[in-house]
């Protein structure tokens, strides 16, 4: 599916591998698929030859040999048992072998992104070697083409697994734990994923986005992403900046620059450079976000925001100085 | 009972014939009041026919659960059911799907069969029996319960820690699951000791290992696999989640050194082999199906029992691939994975012998035989799907996808509820005494098997396309609304499929064509007697020579005879060759079997608001182990007089 001209934005397929990791496990599946097609039609065949020799022996009136049958039974059985073992074995090695292939990180040093599970969304960390050139951001994750990324999982409340189907397979973010997991994204383009380890009320909500792009553009982004945010220069802005940081946004949400720094919630230091909002649920348009931070319980019930009861100019000025937030 | 004869005249209609079974009548003669009979009954027909309906009724209502998933998943966004709802309604089909059918009623059949199949008078330790009903109804009486009053568990019937600890379950969801867990791993248990030692100490004269039947043989694998798989499981929902919601332990905490992982091993440690608990019993169904409608022993039956214990053994070590995306050493996921992929072998070696079997016999197509082809045509699906996702990298594509979905439906489907279906057809006749419709029965079959495929062939695609399971919507940018809505259709389908069956059912346990003794002309000992049999089952014992005696013996069937009939006497003979080695008098019908079931309940549901309800379920049981285990005085012959060992008259 071409979506602006980027492949596959709302693709979770498994057999439209766009990545080494993901290619492998399709070229596999086909391997698989193919195989046990041909043990299926060869089973199935065998009950309808039996079937049908049983059949025909009773309408003529035959009867079985019983001094043939015996060995010709054993034989076929035996004959069936040994295929079975033989296309098993090869199966299991092939599977080691994609399993060796897949497992170790082909560079020393790859782009490391600490991603930590929520209810219901992801917080996504880039890891720098200075703490300055370190950033959060959430539900979409920006890697540069062709390279391996390798992603630190962690999670902060249940367990959940992040899985992405056209780049790589998926994997738990456990509390205590600390797992790894690494891709490489072929295409530019858009690659989205979901939660894939049931984790409460909005499991079904709780998407996400990875944006593959070329090395330049990815760090263009990486840069803006490191400033703080802008000050809010026209009047609508400032007003609905003042309604974020007076207001009970700044209980749970954190936007660099300012005085919020909750982290329960998504950073919001970038909100208006995503596509998403709520965890992959809406597009982030002006309508969509309004009628999420009024009523996020309609959209996502369950979901640990609270509804927000502002007054319309309030929520004008407060949308106005979200969309600044590039 | 009304009728006792039997057709195979191994039996002098003579007057000292006549007054023992007089004398049995008054023996086994049941409480004159109805429901005082049967609360008090321990007849292992009588429970297991109750067994039988129960599982049968959770069956329907967990379907019925699915039902509205199905609706709700039919299009995109939609708003039938919201998530905390769709939660409740999964969580309790999965649970109740596997610890109120799938596995009890394969316990449910055999407490009723096994009996007979291996030709005693009475189940081992009758009022355990019945207290192991008992407890069983109560565990799944309380899960409807908090369904319908909107406190159903909402965290998958695996209840991952921490989403089911304390912090992130609180209310009493989680604790209702932890204990009907519970109750359904003691009724589970007891079962399973029951069978063992009906199977291994109870048998017929002359059964020796080799000519035990395979549906028996297959119970006892699972009824040993249930010994070590269930404690597992009872372990980590009664003592360790229970209490880490109740009285705050820490046991899957890690903040406080506990191990959320933890849960997961001893969860799969029981979760793998429960699989194969419930599938095993329907291969012995399967086997006997076959057996009777091609006239013909099932081809290969030392290959077929060692393909029982085979699958039972390595069933243990697989447990691990429910775990492939948590931190397991590469070393390890290999060994399982192994192990994975060759449990296929045994398996298929049963699959090949009864095409051998078919091939070589006479196949009548009745239902239940369409029902043990349909159990091939679509089983081996799963089965070969279950060899694919084996795989590591493969599995961690698909794992928790409607991959999986499809994937295990049509493993217990296709492995539990064919055969299972097959085995009502089967045995409907022995157990009522009439015949179920052929017409009614076929119908059953194809709108079944139709509609198993439609809505779960689909899955498949589903999860190859995203689909993550456990989802109470999508959205409708994804494009999986057209399959979602094949599926629902297909699971209206199986509705009217399952509704035929009940009517068939109750047309033919009103009106059905009278069976007789034996009306499919079976090998087995259980149509040795009258249908429905009489209370004590044979009299006097059959004494079996070949593994299928009716077939062998015809009208002349040996005999044992010289058990006591004033009493509940059975026969007890060795474990190897099944020689008469003791006898052995059986206590009568008792209240205290449920007695002791209500202080287990009182105990469990208490506990879940308070726990000094483990206090007062003590004392109920206390008083309750006393009045079961009251001396009952003993008959002046009572005692074991070696010289009167049961002769075996014609007995090689």
């Amino acid at each position: 599916m071409l979506q602006g001209g980027l492949r596959g934005a709302l693709n979770q397929s498994v057999l439209e591998a766009s990545g080494p990791q993901a290619a492998k496990v399709e070229r596999l599946w086909w391997i698989a698929f193919t195989t046990a097609a041909i043990v299926y039609v060869l089973t199935m065949g065998a009950l309808w030859f039996a079937a049908r020799r049983a059949r025909r022996r009773e309408l003529r009136g035959e009867l079985l040999d019983e001094t043939a049958a015996e060995p010709r039974m054993t034989r076929a059985v035996t004959w069936g048992t040994a295929a079975t073992l033989v296309i098993l074995l090869l199966f299991l090695g092939a599977d080691l072998l994609v399993g060796r292939t897949l497992s170790p990180i082909p560079k020393k040093q790859p782009l490391t992104i600490e991603v930590t599970g929520h209810q219901w969304w992801w917080e996504v960390a880039y890891a720098d070697t200075s703490p300055h050139g370190r950033f959060t951001t959430a539900n979409e994750i920006h890697v540069p083409v062709g390279e391996p990324v390798l992603l630190v999982l962690e999670a902060q409340d249940v367990i959940h697994s992040i899985w992405v189907p056209n780049l790589a397979g998926k994997k738990d973010l456990i509390p205590g734990y600390t797992q790894s997991l690494w891709f490489q994204a072929d295409t530019a383009g858009l690659y989205r994923g979901q939660c894939a380890e049931f984790c409460g009320l909005q499991h079904a909500k709780m998407a996400l986005q990875v944006v593959a792009e070329p090395r330049t553009k990815y760090e263009e982004w990486a840069a803006g992403q490191q400033k703080p945010a802008q000050n809010a220069t026209d009047p609508v802005a400032s007003r609905g900046r003042e309604v974020f940081l007076t207001g009970t946004c700044v209980m749970c949400h954190a936007i660099e620059g300012t005085s919020a720094g909750s982290h329960v919630g998504p950073d919001l230091t970038h909100l208006a450079s995503r596509r998403t909002i709520a965890a992959g649920t809406l597009p982030n348009t002006r309508g969509a976000l309004a009628g999420w931070i009024v009523d996020p319980q309609r959209i996502k019930p369950g979901v640990h925001m609270p509804p927000n009861q502002l007054k319309p100019q309030d929520l004008d000025a407060l949308l106005t100085y979200l969309q600044t937030l590039k | 009972m009304s009728d006792h004869t039997t057709s195979v005249d191994y039996v002098p209609t003579s007057e000292p014939y006549d007054r023992e079974i007089a004398e049995l009548e008054e023996t086994y003669e049941a409480h004159a009041n109805p429901v005082w009979a049967w609360v008090t009954s321990v007849d292992h027909k009588s429970i297991g026919k109750r067994y039988i309906v129960t599982c049968f009724v959770f069956f329907i209502l967990a379907g019925l659960n699915a039902g509205v998933m199905r609706l709700q998943l039919a299009r995109p966004e939609n708003h039938i059911v919201g998530p905390d709802r769709y939660n409740q309604l999964f969580t309790v089909h999965g649970t109740a799907m596997m610890f109120l059918f799938a596995v009890p009623v394969m316990t449910a059949f055999s407490t009723y069969l096994i009996p007979l199949m291996v030709g005693t008078k009475e189940v081992a330790y009758p009022r355990l029996n019945a207290f192991g009903y008992w407890t069983f109804l109560i565990g799944g009486v309380f899960l409807f319960a908090g369904l319908y009053t909107n406190t159903g568990p909402d965290a998958g019937w695996f209840s991952y820690t921490p989403l089911s600890g304390p912090d992130y379950s609180p209310g009493k969801r989680i604790d209702i699951w932890a204990q009907v867990v519970t109750f359904t791993e003691i009724a589970a248990l007891v079962a399973a000791v029951e069978m063992i030692v009906t199977i291994l100490k109870m048998r017929a004269p002359g059964m020796s290992l080799n000519r035990i039947p395979l549906y028996v043989w297959s119970i006892l694998v699972v009824s040993f696999m249930i010994l070590f798989a269930m404690p597992s499981v009872a372990i980590a929902s009664t003592a360790m989640l229970a209490m880490d919601r109740l009285v705050a332990t820490h046991f899957f905490n890690r903040a406080e050194g506990g191990d959320p992982l933890l849960w997961q091993h001893l969860y799969w440690f029981f979760g793998h082999p429960e699989v194969y608990i419930m599938f095993i019993p329907g291969l012995g169904f399967v086997s006997h199906i076959v057996e009777t409608f091609t006239q013909r022993r099932v081809f290969g039956y030392p290959v077929m029992v060692l393909s029982l214990f085979v699958t039972g053994f390595v069933a243990f070590g697989l447990w691990v691939h429910h775990m492939f995306a948590t931190p397991i050493p590469q070393l390890g996921r290999t060994l399982f994975t192994a192990a994975s992929v060759l449990i296929a072998v045994p398996s298929g070696i049963q699959i090949f012998c009864w095409i051998a079997t078919i091939w070589a016999g006479r196949p009548r197509y009745t239902t239940a035989m369409l029902f043990a082809i349909g159990f091939i045509v679509v089983f081996t699906i799963g089965g070969l799907t279950g060899v694919m996702i084996a795989s590591v990298p493969f599995d961690l594509q698909v794992h928790d996808t409607y991959f999986i979905v499809a994937h295990f439906h049509y493993v217990i489907l296709g492995g539990v509820v064919f055969p299972l279906f097959g085995a009502c057809y089967l045995w409907f006749p022995k157990i009522t005494g009439r015949m179920l419709s052929e017409t009614l029965g076929k119908w059953h079959f194809w709108l079944f098997f139709v509609g198993v495929n439609v809505t779960f062939f689909p899955m498949h695609l589903l999860g190859l396309d995203g689909m993550p399971r456990r989802v109470y919507t999508y959205l409708p940018e994804m494009g999986w609304g057209n399959l979602n809505l094949i599926a629902t259709l297909g699971a209206v389908t199986i509705v009217a499929s399952v509704a035929v069956f009940l009517v068939n059912v109750a047309k033919s346990y009103v009106a059905g064509i009278v069976a007789g003794d034996d009306p499919w002309g079976s090998a087995g000992l259980e149509w040795a007697t009258s249908s429905p049999p009489p209370a004590w089952n044979f009299h006097p014992l059959p004494v079996v020579t070949s593994r299928a005696p009716l077939w062998e013996e015809g009208d002349e069937m040996p005999v044992a005879t010289g058990l006591a009939t004033d009493k509940r006497e059975v026969l007890i003979t060795t474990a190897l060759d099944a020689v008469p080695d003791n006898r052995h008098e059986h206590p009568g019908e008792s209240h205290w079997p449920l007695v002791m079931a209500i202080a287990v309940g009182v105990t469990f549901i208490g506990a879940v608001w308070n726990p000094w309800a483990y206090v007062v379920g003590f004392v109920i049981s206390a008083v309750a182990f006393a009045g079961w285990g009251w001396p009952r005085g003993t008959k002046p012959e009572h005692q074991v007089v070696p010289g009167r060992i049961p002769s075996t008259e014609g007995r090689r």
